[in-house]
């Protein structure tokens, strides 16, 4: 009898502490994969670019964590984590409503393929400029968090983990007010369903659809910022897989749908780090991320909470 | 019946010259001149593809004017985006009527206050609730469980909200059942008596002509007939195509 209490309490324990680990990965995906959402839900259009605009935020959180950390004024640990989000989360933002100005506006007209195209492009851009600016070699990111590790009823918390997973939950709870919430909110709704008589009701649309690259771009670089922390290597086309992980954690979840974006961060959090404790490596991760992708399309095309895309009139 | 002589003296609010609107390589109002003044009722009236709807959108903005001018109250508006136009006092309740069915009653509603600062939005919710007691009970209703005179009411409980001194209606009477009909035009006529100018696009001329006070009848895109709405109900081209030649 001691010999299963004594397991039964150690395959508790595993199974806790991957998925508070589950819950700390799929947090930044989350974060993504409601840029990808948000973006989808007001123009229909998947913005292929959000993985590296992802990436700039998080080099963009290092160069502010660097800048910071080497002022001579010994801040604390704490001004530095905050100047070099809130940083990285103006920059991103700047960056995500340039690129929506410059390379969509243009083509929004345009059939829907073209405006496609246009994100790869604007993707390979990011990440060839970053490429070539900071060269290939990996970069680390500083410890800003203190690395204590708690021990509680046998799983092991970090302070990193607790403020990712808090991070993440705050910046949600802010978005899904604001959508519901605020008139802001009701106008991107009101754009996703029915954008030419948006006007109609005083509406600037462009405005709008501004402001909805600059939450998407700022919460990227918020995850990127917490990503940096948690894995400390940072490359210039570190945005591509992460990228591609949040894009199908958006699809799963229902695009569109910004429930379904945070939902679906936690399940690709939690293939990720399953994966390896089900299948012999974790080199199998991409394999089952996509498998589930490919059958859930099968069986729910719009995704677990999505709805079929909205009626238009 | 309208009494002429009640109504206050005509001062252009709405004018209208020379519009030409094209699209998709049909020019679907050629030519138009007409003027509402203010506290006015005028109706356009004419079959499916007279260019009715296109004058109300090229007047809100929603579709691009090929030539000609619109003022409103004297100010080009042409220059003037559609979202802009709201502000200066121009309400389109298009023709679907355009309710977002992902917002509520109640949201659809303050969507329309989205450029208003001042704080009389709570006072103008509860008049459109008092005008429309069925969207007051409805307020927590997603807006695509409306049924379509309830849908009526809230697109004109819109145009309301924005504080429009031109209110433009496409076919309020389409689809509705005629008690339904009856008395969305009865707030129409109470909405104008209490100061908004209103431009009524209508496929129901009876109804149009009873209660606007001029009228333009409308066929391909050109004016072929104007006057008092009174005159023409009687004038027999008018009988013979669109009263049923009664």
């Amino acid at each position: 009898m001691p010999a299963i209490h004594l397991w039964c309490k150690i395959m508790f324990q595993l199974l806790a502490q991957n998925v508070l680990n589950a819950l700390q990965l799929g947090s930044v995906y989350a974060l993504i994969a409601l840029g990808y959402t948000m973006v989808y839900g007001i123009l229909t259009m998947i913005n292929f670019a959000h993985g590296d605009i992802f990436m700039v935020g998080t080099y963009l959180s290092l160069a502010g964590a660097v800048f910071l950390l080497g002022l001579p004024l010994k801040l604390p640990l704490v001004v530095v984590f905050l100047g070099a989000m809130t940083f990285s989360m103006l920059l991103t933002a700047l960056l995500g409503v340039s690129i929506e100005r410059l390379a969509y506006r243009p083509l929004r007209s345009a059939p829907r393929v073209s405006a496609v195209i246009t994100a790869l492009g604007v993707g390979l851009f990011l990440e060839n400029i970053t490429l070539g600016i900071l060269g290939p070699q990996p970069r680390h990111f500083p410890d800003l968090i203190p690395l204590t590790r708690w021990e509680v009823a046998g799983l092991t918390f970090t302070p990193l983990q607790v403020l990712i997973i808090v991070m993440a939950a705050v910046l949600m709870i802010l978005l899904d007010l604001l959508v519901r919430r605020t008139l802001l909110g009701m106008a991107m709704r009101a754009i996703s369903y029915n954008r030419p008589i948006v006007p109609l009701m005083g509406v600037p649309v462009d405005h709008v659809i501004s402001l909805t690259f600059a939450i998407g771009s700022a919460i990227a670089a918020a995850g990127g910022l917490l990503y940096g922390l948690a894995y400390p290597v940072l490359d210039p086309l570190m945005g591509v897989r992460i990228g591609w992980w949040a894009f199908i954690a958006a699809v799963v979840g229902g695009i569109g749908n910004i429930r379904g974006a945070m939902l679906g961060g936690f399940i690709l959090g939690a293939v990720e780090v399953f994966t390896p404790l089900v299948l012999p490596s974790s080199t199998y991760r991409d394999f089952v991320a996509f498998s589930l992708l490919l059958i859930l399309l099968i069986f729910k095309p719009t995704g677990i909470l999505g709805r079929p895309v909205f009626e238009r009139v | 019946m309208k009494d002429d002589l009640s109504r206050p003296p005509f001062t252009p609010l709405l004018a209208v010259e020379g519009l030409w609107v094209s699209y998709d390589r049909i020019d679907a109002v050629r030519g138009v001149s007409f003027d509402v003044g203010v506290g006015e009722i005028v109706t356009l009236i004419g079959a499916n593809g007279a260019g009715k709807s296109s004058i109300l959108q090229a007047i809100s903005g929603m579709l691009p004017v090929a030539r000609g001018r619109v003022t409103l109250a004297g100010l080009d508006l042409l220059g003037v985006p559609a979202h802009l136009r709201v502000a200066r006092g121009i309400a389109h309740v298009p023709e679907g009527r355009g309710i977002f069915g992902n917002l509520t009653v109640l949201e659809n509603l303050r969507l329309a206050t989205y450029r208003r600062r001042d704080g009389e939005i709570e006072r103008d919710l509860e008049e459109v609730f008092a005008l429309f007691p069925r969207l007051a009970e409805r307020r927590r209703q997603w807006g695509n469980t409306l049924s379509g005179g309830e849908q009526q009411m809230l697109a004109v409980g819109r145009a309301l909200m924005s504080r429009a001194r031109l209110l433009l209606l496409d076919e309020p009477s389409m689809g509705l059942a005629p008690l339904l009909v009856r008395e969305i035009f009865r707030v129409i006529q109470r909405i104008n008596q209490q100061g908004a100018a209103i431009l009524l696009v209508e496929q129901n001329a009876h109804l149009a002509l009873e209660v606007a006070h001029r009228a333009y009848i409308l066929e391909t895109g050109e004016i072929a007939l104007s006057g008092p709405a009174s005159e023409l109900r009687h004038h027999p081209q008018v009988l013979a195509a669109y009263l049923g030649g009664a």
